[in-house]
């Protein structure tokens, strides 16, 4: 290799990125303080970035690439909803809803930048949504130095709402995994306290956060754990845990997975003729969708727990709040299949948001942790009967009550009372 | 001792799935000598337009009929539009350039037909043979069965024609084949075309097991390539020993091998393919390289 | 690999001209990057803090692939173990910040020099099989040793705040600390390949056994290579972490080592402004793709990485290269 001309390729490298990094330089200029507003009068000193008598702007990360991008359908249902509200009841008390999605590809370095960029160069109000634990975990940080609202995070991880003093700017949405878990191990105790139990679980806090719910509760009873598998998202199929399950002869297998090895498992379960355990599947990997490729038929009598209603469920074809979000998907995002619980779940969550914001006192973002703080009995958009939103400023879980429910023919069949993990924790 | 047998038979029909994609893996190295790390996601394309052909109606074995054809043209195609102007690049690009049909592959996948699970017809009955507490079901052996037929028809192509003369000529030196005559490009563009329609035959019969969904393969790409690696990556007949031995390895280890646990299973095939690489580099059935300074 | 990746022509326009301009070229850059920090917005600066975490990783790479010709799809894994070795100091023991970087370099020194004796063996695409499959065991690993790692919550870190006599804000204090570092590995890269480490390793490179004839000690040179990629890899992982505050599983996964591999050679194998052309193309492109296309961002950004091998087989830096002698010859056609 030539030397010399290595050596005048670099000059010119060098030169070039100097230009263009001078370039970037003399017109990029601070520009980010500038941005920062604050309220007047009862609100005085509160930051009212991204929020205007008009308009608010939101921002949600999501995968949109990379193994997880399944999750990447949930933005088009939020969208949907801001779109909805914007169009036809002239936004959230006249703000008009302002959504930008960013995909970080489930990377956490990547969330971090995204997240920079929503807040630093958007200035949007509020990061509604980041999606799952890691990349959240990596974004609560950077929220709550920057006193910037992460709400509703889609994620069952217990973090969220664990320390509203050390973290007061992030708040999640859904039933804890834990809690999930605690109200299989209630329903065990009571309807087979004898049972022995098989456990598959995903390697990760997700996993096992739900199992260690479970095996919390069942302590001291006659309920227990015979055997436990685990696997990685990475593996291909999970059929030699299904296995090794099998030979368990446990009565019970709690499916603790995410939709792809969900439906390894229920076939795997319905091939093995030999063992019928009561599988228990998580709410994760509970959607008809999830159901579907192993056929109805082969999954009778499953069980799982719910918060939400199915969209793919017939039993709320005439529920009002299920009419109108299929007809309005159908209209601001044509082409959607409204059974698919991505979009629902999206749909849910930003009727949630919507609330919070219809009850800021202060239009800042203080005033709305504090809204997201101060639910009392909150019903948003096809949350299950007797299920609320409800919070306090020391309790950051807005849903802790989760419904029984098995599956019967094509649908599942809601059974005994909804459980509040809150009162029976 | 019948679990024990049980335990193998379910490594084999394991092992069955991986040996379908390294006998792709083998067929595109044999005839270009690279390894195509693209190989899972071409495989799993070609499985999503079967399950199109099938959901549109169109009996399964015609669907499997287009889907063949389909796959070898587009394996042809994609020699010659994205290979081709990289050709007597380094290793290196070529790499580069699989990777980079790896990501573009996926997501195209996923844009078209979204990341949601799909179920997709098994061509084999339900059911198992059964004696001494054994069963042998009746789709593993299926599996077993096609994946021995194509190692079978590859042995042949390889051994028995010119083709297979020709392919010989071009992987171990381009330039002295083209001077003999040899369309170095239609063998390179064959090539392609045939691993594509070997990845397209393991893709449906692993979809039936795994589900159809745009990150089926990648799972199964690093097994596959242990398997190739075991059974040295020129030779079909080692391609299908080794899937079978890493399959059969790694049930059994996370049965009886409590310390590996599920968790870290997937350092079978990397202890597979470490241990075979540092001890006998051409694999179990392959042929060792002379190397010419 | 026994072809050069960088085939140059030599060029009249080099010599005693382009010395003096070199000089003036470098002096241009680091005056632009000494006061990048103060003219732009902090989420930018954060950016460019990335894209040196990133360009150092590079440069490891870089000597290993273009120097050394060994083929790596496992260099996030020491990019991963250099910021856990520095998370993990940070949070368990409390060791201050600084510390944990050349406790890093060793760290990944070590391993890499223990990874480079096994591989010894391989090469080419046999390197990058068994590479690879390190980088996928690694994320079950760092989950099955939870107690010091966190698990797959990862740990959660304070940021480092910059000393109160700089008065710099903690995006200017770390991208500056990214910068020196960066700017230090990178002379430390230049002097080995002027030694005669470099001249060994590019004959290795160029024709292996030929080499060996001539008496160049081919494993210890092989096995020094990988060290010292790990080492400017777990210095680009302990700046990660500083910056980042947070490691988890999920944020090295062979995704990563993926994006590297292809980062060098989009950048330019072998040249000296590859490691940095790559580092920009690893944190911009990504997202430049989701603009063009929201719904499948990877279809754009690999059909960019596959453009890139047409239409500059020589990377960026050689793109770069080309234009400018193309520029240069217009001029003297005048």
């Amino acid at each position: 290799m030539s030397d010399k001309t290595l050596r005048a390729t670099t000059i010119r490298c060098t030169a070039a990125a100097a230009a263009l990094l001078l370039a970037a330089t003399a017109c990029g200029g601070r520009g980010a303080d500038g941005a920062a507003t604050s309220a007047e009068g009862a609100c005085k000193g509160q930051q009212t970035t991204g929020i205007t008598a008009k308009s608010i702007k939101l921002g949600g990360i999501y995968p949109l690439s990379g193994p997880t991008s399944a999750y990447g359908q949930i933005p088009k249902g939020v969208k949907a909803y801001f779109d909805y509200v914007n169009a036809e009841k002239g936004g959230v008390n006249g703000r008009r809803i302002d959504f930008t999605v960013r995909d970080d590809g489930y990377q956490p370095p990547k969330s971090v930048e995204e997240a920079r960029r929503l807040v630093e160069e958007q200035h949007v109000f509020a990061l509604f949504q980041t999606l799952g634990t890691p990349t959240s975990a990596a974004v609560m940080q950077y929220a709550n130095q920057q006193k910037v609202p992460q709400v509703f995070v889609s994620s069952g991880a217990s973090k969220w709402g664990a320390d509203p003093v050390k973290h007061p700017w992030t708040i999640g949405w859904q039933p804890s995994y834990s809690s999930e878990g605690r109200v299989y191990a209630q329903y065990l105790k009571k309807d087979k306290p004898q049972a022995k139990v098989a456990i598959l679980y995903q390697n990760d806090d997700f996993g096992k956060d739900l199992r260690s719910g479970f095996t919390d509760e069942i302590k001291g009873s006659g309920v227990t754990v015979v055997a436990e598998q685990s696997y990685e998202v990475t593996d291909p199929s999970i059929d030699p845990q299904m296995r090794l399950l099998a030979g368990s002869k446990a009565d019970v297998l709690l499916d603790i997975t995410t939709p792809k090895f969900g439906t390894q498992a229920l076939a795997a379960d319905a091939n093995n003729t030999g063992w019928n355990p009561v599988h228990i599947i998580n709410n994760v990997a509970s959607s008809a969708t999830v159901l579907k490729p192993v056929g109805f038929d082969r999954v009778q009598n499953i069980v799982s727990a719910a918060f939400l209603k199915d969209p793919s469920d017939p039993q709320w074809g005439g529920d009002a709040e299920m009419r109108l979000y299929k007809d309005k998907l159908g209209k601001y995002a044509p082409g959607l299949d409204s059974s698919n619980a991505f979009y629902s779940l999206g749909w849910a969550s930003a009727s949630a948001m919507d609330k919070a914001l219809g009850a800021l006192k202060c239009p800042t973002r203080e005033g709305l942790m504090e809204a997201v703080r101060d639910l009392k009995d909150v019903h948003s958009d096809l949350l299950l009967p007797g299920i609320a939103m409800n919070t306090t400023p020391q309790d950051g879980y807005p849903l802790e009550t989760l419904q029984l429910q098995r599956f019967k023919g094509e649908r599942w069949n809601l059974f005994g009372e909804a459980i509040d993990t809150r009162k029976a924790g | 001792m019948a679990g024990f047998v049980q335990q193998v038979i379910e490594g084999l029909g394991t092992g069955a799935i991986y040996a379908g994609l390294a006998l792709a893996l083998v067929l595109i190295y044999r005839f270009t000598g690279i390894v195509n790390f693209a190989q899972g996601e071409l495989a799993m394309f070609s499985t999503f337009i079967a399950w199109q052909f099938v959901h549109a109606g169109v009996p399964f074995w015609a669907a499997l009929a287009l889907t063949l054809a389909i796959s070898f043209a587009g394996g042809m195609l994609i020699e010659r539009v994205l290979i081709r102007p990289v050709e007597g690049a380094p290793e290196l690009t070529l790499v580069i350039v699989t990777l980079g049909l790896f990501l573009l592959v996926n997501a195209a996948a996923g844009w078209i037909w979204s990341f949601l699970i799909k179920d997709f017809p098994s061509p084999f009955p339900g059911g198992a043979l059964r004696a001494g507490g054994v069963a042998l079901g009746y789709s593993t052996l299926g599996v077993l069965g096609v994946v021995a037929a194509v190692m079978g028809l590859l042995y042949l192509l390889f051994r028995y024609t010119r083709i297979g003369l020709a392919m010989r000529a071009v992987a171990s030196n381009p330039e002295s084949a083209r001077l003999s005559g040899i369309g170095v490009s239609r063998m390179l563009a064959l090539g392609w075309g045939l691993a594509a329609l070997v990845g397209a035959v393991s893709g449906v019969l692993v979809a039936p097991v795994l589900f159809l969904e745009p990150n089926m393969m990648g799972g199964v790409l690093i097994y596959a390539f242990a398997a190739a690696t075991l059974g040295g990556f020129d030779s079909p007949v080692g391609a299908v020993a080794g899937g079978l031995i890493v399959g059969v390895a790694e049930t059994l280890a996370g049965a009886y091998v409590h310390a590996i646990g599920s968790d870290l299973k997937v350092g079978v095939p990397l202890a597979v393919i470490i241990i075979v690489l540092l001890f006998r580099p051409q694999g179990l059935f392959g042929h060792a390289a002379v190397e010419r300074a | 690999m026994s072809s050069t990746p960088l085939s140059l022509k030599s060029s009249p326009a080099s010599g005693g001209l382009a010395r003096h301009w070199r000089w003036a070229a470098l002096a241009l850059l680091t005056a632009a990057a000494c006061a990048a920090p103060f003219q732009l917005a902090p989420f930018r600066v954060f950016q460019l803090t990335m894209v040196l975490v990133y360009a150092m990783a590079l440069l490891g790479l870089n000597l290993l692939v273009g120097h050394a010709g060994q083929i790596s799809l496992g260099h996030g894994c020491f990019f991963a173990l250099g910021s856990y070795a520095a998370a993990i100091m940070m949070d368990r023991w409390d060791v201050p910040y600084l510390l944990t970087l050349p406790a890093a370099m060793a760290v990944t020194f070590v391993l890499g020099f223990a990874l480079g004796v096994p591989t010894l063996r391989l090469r080419g695409l046999y390197l990058a099989l068994v590479t690879m499959t390190i980088a996928i065991f690694l994320v079950p690993l760092l989950k099955r040793f939870g107690s010091l790692t966190g698990g797959s919550m990862g740990l959660t870190l304070a940021h480092p705040e910059p000393p109160a006599w700089t008065g710099l804000a903690r995006d200017q204090w770390l991208y500056l600390l990214a910068l020196a570092i960066a700017a230090a590995c990178g002379l430390v890269a230049w002097s080995l390949l002027r030694s005669r480490v470099g001249r060994a390793l590019h004959a290795l490179r160029d024709n292996e056994s030929a080499a060996e004839v001539m008496g160049v000690r081919l494993a210890r040179y092989k096995t020094l290579a990988f060290a010292w990629s790990a080492m400017f890899a777990g210095a680009a992982g302990a700046v990660n972490t500083w910056v980042i505050a947070f490691v988890s599983p999920d944020s090295f996964t062979v995704n990563l080592s993926i994006m590297l591999l292809a980062g060098i050679v989009v950048g330019g194998l072998g040249s000296t402004a590859g490691p940095l052309l790559g580092g920009a193309f690893v944190m911009f492109v990504p997202t430049f793709s989701q603009g063009l296309n929201e719904a499948a961002p990877n279809v754009v950004f690999g059909v960019l990485i596959i453009a890139v091998m047409y239409l500059a087989p020589t990377g960026l830096a050689g793109l770069a290269g080309r234009a400018g002698r193309f520029a240069a010859h217009i001029q003297r056609k005048k």
